[in-house]
């Protein structure tokens, strides 16, 4: 295996070009969503979008902020050459919601809200909720990793460049 | 951040190697002899080490206090000093004023300031306490992951070394290339494409 730092950086682009592929198939491709997660009731953007141009050696950084963030602002982004290095997420399972960032760079997880879980009121109720709480961060750990699957999948495949990006350049013109 | 609040921050791991036999009397072995010491009338400035998920100011890892159901989970606590720059700047000032007095010179060399910075920062070491940062961990060894309740680029490397020092495990992060090569089930040959992919252009 390649140097972590080396291949953290060179490969950093997958982060960004799985947000950007994700976001047009929540648009587009639900049917993918459902087969990485059966429970799944729905997978939609939050409150926030990060896009990232690089052009001519410089990079510029577009933020788009509130609730359904700006799909319009982004989509031109996209137009321009952009792609997502940042998304805040809402996933629905059942009637539970779970919100949370995920950052394409390092594909980590940040502001993670799971749906409430009981009070701790006693030491031994720590061990319970603690289970309780693993078992929801695993919900989203294991959409994402069944999602970024498909698209690493997609990605080293023909398809990526025969069907795939064809479609997304199709999105994004319309 | 901790695991049970009410928002999280999570960066995730793969460990890689294996413990030996007993497992669970080599991790309170790594745990202990790798617990948080004090450094309050210390001069150190920093220190890391492990600490107990459920007390994390008084470390307890007896009686196998770190598994709870399938999962090990314990506490990095950092302990760090932070001394105000105003008070290192006022004590300088007085300390070299001092000095200055002392000596009956006009000036001090670039040496002797240092030496006199130095020592200022020393002694106020012993009178401020550090400050704790406790970040917690789950660790499943049967599926070799751990999440670390943290995105802080600090706390990440502190954990990384602690664990390899205390465990002798390497912790490999999961980000984009990580996630793909190690958990993604690509075939060798698909490895090897991956190696090979550059960027692609969404817009024509």
């Amino acid at each position: 295996m390649l140097d972590v730092s080396v291949s953290y950086n060179r490969y950093k682009f997958l982060g960004y070009e799985f947000l950007t592929w994700l976001w047009f198939v929540m648009e587009n491709q639900q049917d993918i969503l459902k087969e990485s997660d059966k429970e799944l009731v729905s997978l939609d953007i939050g409150n926030c979008i990060v896009l990232e141009n690089n052009k001519n050696d410089s990079t510029e950084s577009i933020t788009i902020k509130g609730d359904k963030a700006g799909l319009e602002e982004g989509i031109l982004s996209l137009h321009k050459g952009a792609v997502v290095t940042e998304l805040n997420l809402i996933y629905k399972a059942g009637n539970n919601e779970w919100r949370f960032n995920i950052k394409g760079e390092s594909l980590n997880i940040s502001s993670l809200k799971t749906p409430e879980t009981g009070p701790v009121e006693t030491k031994e109720d720590i061990e319970g909720i603690l289970l309780e709480k693993v078992f929801l961060y695993e919900k989203i750990f294991v959409l994402m990793d069944n999602l970024y699957k498909q698209f690493i999948s997609l990605r080293v495949s023909d398809r990526w460049e025969k069907d795939v990006v064809p479609g997304i350049r199709k999105w994004i013109a319309s | 951040m901790g695991i049970l609040s009410s928002s999280v921050s999570v960066t995730r791991y793969k460990v890689q190697g294996s413990l030996e036999k007993p497992v669970l009397e080599k991790v309170y072995n790594g745990l202990t002899q790798n617990a948080i010491q004090e450094i309050d009338d210390d001069h150190a400035e920093k220190i890391v080490g492990w600490t107990s998920f459920e007390n994390p100011y008084i470390p307890d890892f007896e009686n196998s206090s770190f598994v709870i159901g399938p999962y090990l989970v314990f506490s990095m606590r950092l302990d760090k000093k932070s001394i105000p720059p105003k008070i290192i700047q006022k004590n300088y000032a007085i300390e070299m004023a001092r000095q200055l007095e002392k000596s009956g010179r006009k000036y001090l060399s670039r040496n002797e300031k240092k030496s006199i910075k130095d020592h200022v920062i020393d002694v106020l070491s012993l009178r401020i306490p550090a400050t704790p940062n406790i970040y917690d961990l789950i660790w499943n060894m049967e599926e070799s992951w751990l999440w670390f309740f943290s995105n802080l680029k600090a706390a990440n490397e502190e954990l990384e070394t602690l664990f390899s020092k205390s465990f002798r495990l390497s912790l490999i992060r999961l980000f984009p290339y990580t996630t793909a090569d190690l958990m993604s089930g690509l075939s060798d040959a698909d490895r090897d494409l991956l190696l090979q992919l550059s960027p692609t252009k969404f817009t024509e």
